[in-house]
């Protein structure tokens, strides 16, 4: 016991806070990755220096986010064994080599050349540098891929058998990777990550624009970014409606608590728009609810049945209260994406674009909503797979490493204290960044190994192949 | 023909680690010395030097981790519990060191704030993974698939002494390839401080090679039994080879000699160390064989390793290619 808490549950709260910590970051570098890649197609493209300069005023917030991102997920690599040590010895056969893999096919890929994207330019030319800025971005891709494998089969297990030391023995890689919840969870992870993109560039692009309307730079920015809230908004809705049919099909227990049903509904479920689950009665009160529109979601007929989580035993629940709220917080934030796309369009035909500022304010209220939205999902997900670490197999009890609770709390004292401070420090000057006005002369805090890398031969980083300031 | 590729990836593992060592150990070293360049100029100068590269360095770390749990997951899921104090410390440590390399850019008040972090970070992370060494090669307790021991196992004279060892041998790492980058007084002052870190690393290699025979019967047989007893004669004689080309190519102006004779010190001190271990690799406790994961695990990523590690290794030369050449020490100031 630390403080009254058990190492247990210490653990618990140590992996949910670095993780939590962790995937804020791959959630805006896999989008900026993207997207830089796209500027610097355009530059080559269209030859209008305008897409170098955005490029380059990106690239300082990405190599801001990218380092915090490789810092944060080194410590997550580790924390499997710190703590979580039986699971790693169990699941370790399975997890293990897709983690190796996304090692060898994604991390030494972006890492490999991300020196020379953000340091080379005038060392290898831009063809060559557009080459490595491709890398990065789909090393970036690759590495959600089978990072997200490997959490989707601890929800949704198959292809293994159980040896008797109490090893996952692997049998069928093919069924591992490609474990059914997997296709939904990587769609939904990645829609999810340029989403983020787009409305912290949308935000940035709004607050230049509302300083100034005709700043070219801030218009590019801001009308890229309302194509893609646009596009990729309804795209991400009925991803995750399928991810949710999906989870009813083989986790029925997460979404009756995600839904709030603590009762099942034999003659048709309604949909619980709000109301206080209670976990200890195992009810819910003060509801407001739609009759049967539940039942027509979920098995689209009006009076399919609907497990709730009285149909589980009592000690397969996972815990409702959270997750009916961190579920609905992402809802909402995707509808409310989808009305600043529809919005947008709307002023768009207008031709109204960069002249309306109750859009441009909106947008900037929205820029930090990705990543909420992103936290909310993930909450959602991972604490409706409670009790178990690998779903119907491995509960989470029994995948603690034989340390003590002092051990695990003292640590995670020192991860907040240093979090903080570091990854606080980090976005202050992310924000400081993105305020910058996008076609200022050079900031004096642009300079360093991003701008400059000081390395014979070669001139001058930027200035040779970009001409004036134009826009 | 399990017992085949439990070999294979114990050699792989090895390799990784070794990488990991020599790469991050010279930027872990740029860092430990930031204390003896006071000057900005300079410090600009040393992390612009590694900056471009430092990322791939630690991915190395990252394989060496996943790897063992991917291969031999009993390992990965002892050690660490047993190390516990240890690992949290490099890796806070390394979360100071890695962003510093972004911020102290991004501001001029908190400067000197995270220079500071650059330094301790990069001597806490070398200094706890000098200390995971020395508790490996004492060994750790095991009962019945789970590490036994105490809290405080790890923290021990000997423990203490190769924590040493590697900030001193990463500090030296890191001022030859300050003196293979760097020009002018800077280079100057690099050369000076390899050549005391070189003459105490040489010296720390010895304590601990004399002392490791005496923590387990195990070392001192292998060590001093025949046949082997001509290894432990060829290992001390190719350290001296290697001592000599150091002191030769600092005191000569060479700028690759000294940093490869650096490598060299580390390469034959990892080799002395595998052939103390082996065939265990928790010394005492686990054989290569014993914690080897199953075949179908090893099988499935050794395809994949087979063919990615060489390309891994072309594209990160060729990252290192396009930043060879000295830094220019007056660019990245207009
Ligand atoms: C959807 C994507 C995603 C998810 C769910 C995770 N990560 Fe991550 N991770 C990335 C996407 C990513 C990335 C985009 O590839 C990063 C972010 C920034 C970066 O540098 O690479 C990264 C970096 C990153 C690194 C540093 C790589 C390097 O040295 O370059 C490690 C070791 C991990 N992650 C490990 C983990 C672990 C153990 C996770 C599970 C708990 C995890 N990540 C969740
Ligand atoms: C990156 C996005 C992720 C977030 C935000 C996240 C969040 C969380 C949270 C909040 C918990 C705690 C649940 C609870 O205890 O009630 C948890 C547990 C866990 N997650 Fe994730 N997770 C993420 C990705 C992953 C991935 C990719 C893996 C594995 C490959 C993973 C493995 C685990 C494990 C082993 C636990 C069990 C420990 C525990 O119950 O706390 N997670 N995660
Ligand atoms: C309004 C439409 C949306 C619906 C119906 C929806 C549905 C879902 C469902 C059912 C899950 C849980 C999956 C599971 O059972 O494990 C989930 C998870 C998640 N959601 Fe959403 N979602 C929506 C919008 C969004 C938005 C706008 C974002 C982010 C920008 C987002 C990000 C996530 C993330 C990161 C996860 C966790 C990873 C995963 O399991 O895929 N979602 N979503």
């Amino acid at each position: 016991m630390f403080m009254g808490f058990s190492a247990e549950l210490l653990a618990r709260f140590q992996f949910a806070f670095t993780v939590s910590f962790h995937i804020i970051f791959p959630a805006f570098s896999i989008g900026l990755a993207s997207y830089l890649a796209m500027l610097e197609g355009l530059w080559l493209w269209k030859k209008d220096p305008i897409y170098l300069r955005l490029f380059n005023f990106w690239k300082v917030p990405f190599a801001v986010t990218f380092g915090m991102g490789v810092v944060s997920g080194i410590v997550m690599s580790y924390q499997f064994g710190t703590n979580w040590a039986v699971f790693s010895d169990r699941a370790g056969p399975v997890i293990g080599p897709l983690m190796g893999y996304e090692v060898l096919t994604a991390f030494f890929l972006e890492a490999g050349f991300l020196g020379i994207m953000l340091f080379g330019l005038n060392r290898v030319g831009p063809r060559l540098h557009f080459v490595a800025t491709l890398m990065v971005a789909i090393g970036t891709l690759i590495s959600a891929t089978w990072i997200l494998s490997a959490n989707s089969w601890m929800h949704t297990p198959q292809g293994f058998s159980i040896a008797e030391n109490g090893q996952f023995v692997p049998e069928d890689w093919w069924a591992i990777i490609f474990n059914p919840s997997f296709p939904y969870r990587l769609t939904h992870m990645v829609l999810a990550a340029y989403l983020t993109t787009a409305f912290m560039v949308g935000a940035t692009g709004a607050y230049h624009l509302l300083r100034d309307r005709t700043n070219r730079q801030a218009r590019i920015m801001f009308s890229m970014a309302m194509w893609m809230a646009v596009i990729v908004t309804p795209l991400q809705i009925v991803a995750g409606d399928l991810h949710g049919l999906n989870t009813l099909e083989y986790q029925p227990a997460k979404v009756a608590a995600m839904e709030g049903h603590y009762k099942t509904h034999e003659g048709g479920a309604p949909l619980i728009l709000f109301g206080i689950p209670d976990d200890e009665n195992q009810e819910i009160r003060n509801t407001i609810e739609i009759p049967r529109l539940g039942s027509l979601i979920l098995t689209h007929s009006l009076d399919g049945e609907v497990l709730g989580l009285d149909a589980f035993p009592e000690d397969e629940r996972p815990p409702a209260a959270i997750i009916f709220w961190t579920f609905r917080i992402m809802v909402a934030i995707g509808f409310a994406m989808l009305g600043v796309g529809l919005w947008s369009l709307w002023r768009r035909w207008r031709g109204k674009l960069f002249e309306d500022r109750l859009l441009h304010r909106a947008v900037l209220l929205m820029g930090p909503s990705g990543f909420l939205a992103v936290l909310a999902g993930w909450f959602t997900t991972e604490i409706g797979r409670q009790p178990f670490t690998v779903y119907g197999y491995m509960r989470t009890s029994e995948s603690l490493s034989p340390v003590d609770a002092p051990a695990v709390g003292t640590s995670l004292i020192a991860f907040i204290i240093v979090y903080f401070i570091v990854f606080g420090a980090g976005t202050f000057y992310l924000f400081r960044l993105m305020r910058r006005p996008p076609d200022a002369d050079d900031h004096e805090l642009d300079k360093g190994p991003t701008r400059t890398a000081g390395i014979t031969p070669g001139p001058h980083q930027d200035t040779p192949l970009e001409s004036g300031h134009g826009a | 023909m399990e017992l085949d590729l439990a070999f294979i990836w114990a050699g792989l593992i090895a390799f990784a680690v070794l990488a990991y060592v020599v790469l991050d150990g010279f930027d872990l070293g740029v860092g430990i010395l930031f204390p003896f360049f006071p000057e900005a100029h300079d410090r600009d100068v040393m992390t612009n030097s590694v900056a471009p590269v430092w990322d791939g360095n630690e991915t190395w770390l990252v394989l060496g981790g996943g790897g063992l749990m991917a291969v031999f997951p009993l390992v990965y899921a002892t050690v660490l519990p047993a190390l516990y104090m240890p690992i949290i410390l490099m890796l806070l440590g390394l979360v100071f060191r890695g962003v510093a390399f972004e911020f102290r850019w991004r501001t001029n008040r908190w400067r000197t704030v995270w220079d500071w972090g650059f330094t301790i970070g990069s001597m806490i992370a070398a200094f706890m993974q000098g200390i995971a060494l020395g508790a490996l090669v004492q060994g750790i307790r095991i009962e019945n698939r789970a590490y036994a021991g105490d809290w405080w196992d790890w923290l021990t004279p000997f423990s203490l002494l190769t924590g040493l060892a590697v900030v001193v041998g990463y500090a030296l790492l890191g001022a030859c390839w300050l003196n293979l980058k760097t020009t002018g007084e800077l280079q100057a002052h690099a050369r000076r401080i390899a050549m005391a870190t070189g003459v105490g690393t040489l010296g720390l290699i010895g304590v601990v090679s004399l002392w490791t025979p005496f923590i387990n019967t195990l070392y001192f047989e292998r060590w001093f039994a025949f046949p082997q007893a001509f290894f432990s004669a060829l290992v001390p004689a190719m350290l001296a080879v290697c001592a000599f080309g150091l002191w030769h190519g600092l005191t000569r102006d060479k700028h690759l000699q000294p940093f490869l004779a650096a490598l060299g010190l580390f390469i034959l001190s990892f080799v002395g160390l595998g052939v103390s271990f082996y065939p265990y690799i928790v010394p005492g406790s686990l054989t290569i064989a014993e914690a080897a994961a199953p075949e179908s695990s090893m099988a499935f990523l050794l395809v994949g390793a087979v063919v990615l590690i060489p390309v891994i290794l072309a594209y990160t030369g060729y990252a290192y290619w396009v930043f060879r050449g000295k830094i220019d020490p007056e660019e990245g100031y207009h």
